[in-house]
């Protein structure tokens, strides 16, 4: 059991305060030398100090004295959230000789200085904070991390171009990757882009390649149509059971001729295509896009004649005769992994620009999403890369509505960050290939990376039409004869202070991006949380981008919050270097913050038996005691809370720390 | 007329939702009523009765427990078991002498700042309408040896 | 009593039809509909401009006598069926809440001829009471003559859902159209159901109200319209009877038919023609809609 001699051999605990300024941040607020004064005033306190930033290298070093020069024994910082530097001082007290576990950290910064509006009642809070803590600090017992071998492997959850990017980048290193994503091929709305901003070039072009590497990689596995349905394990150690979902087409099998295309009843392509958002037509048989990865045809049982009616003549098994490619009966296949570390990269979702009806979407047939556009655009698109009208026509004239689903309180809030750059491409490429008048309706133009706001400089110069204003409606009522039968765009311009009406034949709408319509179900699945708008959430927004609150679960592209592929790319391959800092170890330390049971005062009533989460705890017949399975247990502390005998107990959070806690919280010592 | 009455709150947070959530009022810069201190845990779940209690008795006159949302728990289910353990105590702080209110359990998601300012601004009004606790007998608890302890170190 | 009625002033006047074929259409339905007694202007005229207090005050009275009927229960709803007498009186009531100073003077302006104020009238529209309280299902119930083939386009005006929008979309109304869908007829998809009609400056400014006028009924014939239907008497008289002067200013013939909804219903329900002020009308219905809307065995007459 706990008792705070355990580590000072029968001699008083020696405790040392350092209480950090954090710049002004804490010291702006709160009146440090009192509260140094203060904690002076606590039992065991040996020495108390303040410096202006005890996290840098003077601060660490003057503690690392201290507690030789003090023979200080317990060690307490008081500073910022324990979530950002709570490592750090562990280090220092370790460097020093001080088990790491024998300091607690007190949150004076978020939890104080910055919430609360007058300095004498933060003092007063902070001082009761370290009151808390120098009590607690008695309780700790010297612990050692637990230690873990970490499992090679990775597996990376949705193929877009994030996914690519790490899977290739710690694949080259060595790594062995999964790969999995829930669409029939990898290359996420990437593949869909025709040229990419502000550089213009063909985002098949670069992607491509990238994709046939990914393909080819003797270190990459390609799980397409392919789902995470459940993660167990903890970090080093995951468990990640993947669904594949039947295609009628056996990968193995498949040498991607595309025969049974040709051969497929349907002569003509009939449906319409999900790749090109319904642009375009497909067969039953298909593949979403000539580069599609891997190269394998699926069957949609939806629109196939023998999944419909049992009786089709089966052009496709005949065209693939002997290679015996097509089975009908193909079923779900779950395919269970071990892997030290996992990457998110499920990307995000547009806009669905239906929910302003104001704007037309749905309901006048040339208002298109900037998406479908990059479709028609695109050489591999449903129109061969010529910009064609739902009628068939060329649009003379064209107006691209910034911001849509963005930047607005009845939608999101958020700026998406990639929609002027992408309107800018759309307005280039049209002017270029349809010679049609172009008109931007922005709110701002936002343009801040390398070389964009060159290329709005240089849009500026090719003539197209800028108009600052938000649009109020398009429709397709007439005002003058000029108007009849085409799209008419009301917008207040607020440079000229008026009310305008433009007519275009065509308009294309900048949808904004949003998380996927899954993203909660994701979170649960992978243990990971969502900031506001259900973007999934980084560790820290400035210095662990890429990690997320659950170790060795790392997030890489869109799914975190809106980027532009130049930012995708750099995150994906942060995300791969964290994920391989991670892999390359041979073992992991864990948080020590596992249960343990004290035989002593067991009285076998096994009630944290039920309570465990993770089946950690299971009872010995012989010895009519519970006993914990330690690796298993990820330190919730349930059964510490549900054990009648108090014989189950947390480390790090045993009773006797938290009582103690709660009452220097509140009661004044001394 | 009087000084305006001052509690004394306790704040015991979940890891991973609530105490990021206070974390995040604070790198948002949103103010609230600085009565509250708060304890930290792994989950909502290792909070039992008995330190709740440890808490009233110990002159807190309001104890806030904060966990993940439902469906949302970091280890499955300990905010259910956290609900379980705080209806049944509610039922059972009366007896004791202290009022059902002053222990209040909410679900507060790691990016809801504006809710958590509310949610402490809220029961720290509350409180503050209901008056200091004044326990008549406290209840008893497992003994806490510290002051013992204390005194034995000094001694030596 | 299910609900009491404020007629305003258009609606005994050049707005009769709508009266009357409102009246006639909840006979039809078994809702009892009674006269607010002693009512009085709904102050949306001009008054509203020259003096903000009393014409609300003047608005306020007509719910302090509402609150009268309410036999104890807490509150009463009361229809108002012509655009500017709804919005007038919901005005009124926001304004007294809105702006606690204004609702001091009214209150006690009240008080001073006897009339006590609480605000505990629910105002409503024909078009929400027929939608959400009566339903579709029994609307369609009724339905004798489903009025198939006639195409309709739905005009709301711009006061029912602006700026108060109590029951239906501020953007793009539907309760009209479901409304009519229920009783058969076609609407079509036009984006001006809540564009102004012009009706405050065809009396002022009339080149500029005209163009409105004539952009809104040219629209909805370009888009197939047999019929507007509207929900107010200004609408109806503006859009109605100033086609002549429209066809003079822009060389275009409209003979486009504005009617009220409630007029349609009561087609559709096989009420006598004459009971729903169709004989009103100025421009009539075309003969080869109405053969399809039997009454009788005969053709309605117009």
């Amino acid at each position: 059991m706990s008792g705070f001699n355990s580590s000072t051999n029968g001699h008083p605990p020696r405790i040392g305060v350092f209480i950090c300024h954090c710049g002004t941040n804490i010291a702006g607020k709160v009146n440090v030398p009192e509260v140094v004064e203060f904690a002076r005033t606590l039992p065991f306190v040996a020495v108390a100090k303040e410096y202006k930033y005890m996290c840098s290298d003077p601060g660490q070093e003057m503690i690392k004295h201290d507690i030789q020069q003090y023979g200080l024994t317990r060690l307490l910082v008081a500073a910022c959230s324990p979530h950002i530097h709570e490592e750090t001082f562990r280090k220092v007290a370790s460097e020093a000789s001080i088990n790491p576990f024998l300091f607690q950290m007190v949150n004076i910064r978020e939890l104080v200085s910055w919430v609360t509006e007058d300095g004498h009642e933060a003092t007063e809070k902070a001082k009761a904070m370290i009151r808390a803590a120098a009590k607690r600090v008695l309780f700790h017992d010297e612990l050692e991390p637990k230690k873990y071998p970490v499992k090679p492997g990775v597996v990376v959850v949705g193929g877009g171009i994030a996914g690519i990017h790490a899977a290739l980048v710690m694949a080259d290193a060595g790594e062995r990757v999964y790969l999995v994503e829930r669409e029939p091929s990898i290359g996420g709305h990437m593949a869909m882009f025709d040229k990419t901003f502000p550089t213009l070039d063909c985002a098949a072009c670069i992607l491509t390649p990238k994709m046939t590497t990914v393909r080819r990689h003797p270190n990459i596995t390609v799980l397409s149509y392919s789902e995470v349905v459940e993660v167990s394990g903890f970090v080093g150690n995951f468990k990640v059971k993947v669904k594949k979902k039947p295609r009628y087409v056996v990968e193995e099998k498949c040498v991607g001729c595309y025969e049974c295309i040709e051969a497929c009843v349907f002569k003509e392509p009939r449906f319409p295509n999900e790749f090109d958002l319904g642009l375009g037509k497909r067969k039953p048989i298909y593949v979403p896009f000539p580069q599609a990865v891997p190269p394998v045809p699926m069957i949609d049982p939806e629109t196939c004649i023998q999944f419909r009616t049992g009786k089709c003549p089966k052009g496709c098994v005949n065209a693939c005769g002997d290679r015996d490619g097509i089975d009908f009966d193909q079923k779900d296949e779950i395919v269970e992994l071990e892997v030290g570390g996992i990457i998110v990269a499920t990307g995000f979702d547009t806009f669905d620009a239906s929910r302003l009806p104001y704007y037309g979407y749905g309901i006048y047939p040339n208002v298109y999403t900037g998406l479908e556009v990059e479709r028609l655009l695109n050489a591999s698109g449903p129109t061969g890369g010529e910009v064609l009208l739902r009628n068939g026509q060329k649009p003379q004239s064209v107006g691209i509505i910034h911001c849509v689903g963005s930047r607005d309180e009845n939608t999101n809030r958020w700026c998406s960050r990639v929609c002027c750059m992408y309107s800018l491409k759309l307005a280039h490429l049209m002017k270029e290939r349809t010679g049609a008048e172009v008109y931007n309706f922005y709110i701002d133009i936002r343009a801040p990376g390398k070389g964009y706001e060159e290329f709005y400089d240089r849009l500026l110069q090719e003539g197209v039409h800028f108009i600052r204003g938000k649009v109020a409606e398009v429709s397709d009522w007439a005002m003058t004869p000029d108007e009849e039968n085409r799209l008419v765009i009301r917008v207040e311009d607020t440079l000229i202070g008026m009310v305008r009406r433009i007519p275009v034949d065509m308009v294309i709408l900048s949808v904004g991006l949003e998380p996927q319509r899954d993203a909660q179900e994701v979170t649960k699945l992978f243990n990971i949380s969502c900031s506001t708008g259900n973007w999934f959430m980084e560790r820290h927004p400035k210095l662990a981008p890429v990690s997320t609150m659950s170790a060795g679960i790392y997030l890489a592209g869109a799914c975190q919050g809106p980027k532009d592929i130049p930012d995708t790319v750099a995150q994906a391959g942060a995300a791969a270097a964290e994920v391989l800092a991670l892999t390359h170890k041979s073992v992991i330390e864990v948080e020590p913050n596992t249960a343990f049971i004290d035989e002593r005062y067991c009285s076998g009533c096994q009630i944290c038996v039920g309570l465990c989460p993770y089946s950690a705890i299971y009872y010995d017949e012989e010895k009519k005691v519970a006993v914990l399975n330690e690796p298993l247990c990820l330190g919730c502390g349930v059964c510490a809370a549900a054990c009648p005998s108090g014989a189950a107990q947390q480390h790090l959070f045993q009773d006797e720390q938290l009582y103690a806690e709660i009452e220097g919280a509140l009661v004044g010592v001394g | 007329m009087d000084e305006q009455f001052e509690p004394k709150l306790i704040g015991i947070l979940c890891n991973w939702c609530s105490y990021m959530a206070a974390d995040l009022v604070g790198t948002s810069r949103i103010r609230y009523a600085p009565n509250i201190r708060i304890i930290r845990v792994m989950c909502s779940g290792r909070i039992e009765s008995q330190l709740i209690l440890w808490a009233f008795r110990s002159g807190a006159d309001g104890v806030l427990i904060g966990g993940c949302n439902p469906g949302d728990c970091h280890y499955q289910e300990g905010n259910y078991k956290a609900l379980r353990r705080v209806t049944l105590l509610k039922q059972m702080l009366p007896q004791f002498g202290i009022e059902p209110e002053r222990l209040r359990l909410d679900w507060i998601c790691a990016s809801c700042a504006e809710e958590m300012r509310k949610t402490v601004e809220g029961f720290t009004a509350q409180i503050r309408n209901l008056g200091p606790l004044r326990l008549q007998t406290p209840p008893l608890l497992k003994p806490i040896k510290i002051e013992m302890e204390v005194s034995r170190h000094v001694e030596a | 009593m299910d609900y009491l009625y404020y007629p305003g002033c258009s609606s005994k006047g050049n707005g009769i039809a709508y009266e009357e074929s409102l009246k006639a259409v909840f006979d039809a339905l078994d809702v009892r509909m009674d006269e607010l007694p002693d009512w009085n202007c709904c102050g949306a005229t001009s008054y509203m401009s020259v003096d903000e207090w009393k014409a609300v005050a003047l608005a306020a009275r007509n719910l302090g006598l509402a609150e009268r009927q309410a036999d104890g229960k807490d509150g009463v709803d009361m229809i108002a069926a012509c655009s500017a007498c709804y919005l007038g009186l919901i005005r009124a009531q926001r304004y007294i809440t809105d702006y606690p100073e204004l609702g001091k003077q009214v209150t006690a302006g009240l008080e001073a001829v006897g009339i006590s104020f609480k605000n505990r009238v629910r105002i409503r529209h024909p078009l929400d009471v027929l939608m959400n309280d009566i339903g579709t299902e029994r609307i369609a119930s009724r339905v004798k003559h489903k009025l198939a083939g006639m195409k309709v386009a739905c005009y709301y005006g711009c006061q029912i859902v602006r700026p108060y929008a109590t029951f239906d979309d501020q953007q793009s109304p539907v309760m009209m159209d479901r409304l009519m869908a229920a009783i058969g007829a076609e609407t079509v998809n036009w984006p001006l159901k809540t564009r102004c009609c012009g009706g405050s400056l065809s009396g002022t400014v009339p080149e500029t109200g005209l163009r409105l006028s004539f952009i809104l009924l040219k629209e909805a014939k370009k888009r197939g319209a047999d019929v507007v239907a509207t929900a107010c008497p200004l609408c109806q008289f503006n859009l109605e009877c100033n086609q002549g002067e429209m066809r003079r200013l822009f060389g275009e013939s409209l003979d486009l038919p504005v009617v009220y909804f409630t007029q349609l219903m009561g087609l559709a329900f096989g009420l006598p023609s004459r009971a729903l002020g169709i004989q009103r009308l100025f421009i009539p219905l075309p003969a080869h809609l109405l053969s399809r809307v039997q009454e009788g065995g005969r053709n309605v007459r117009v």
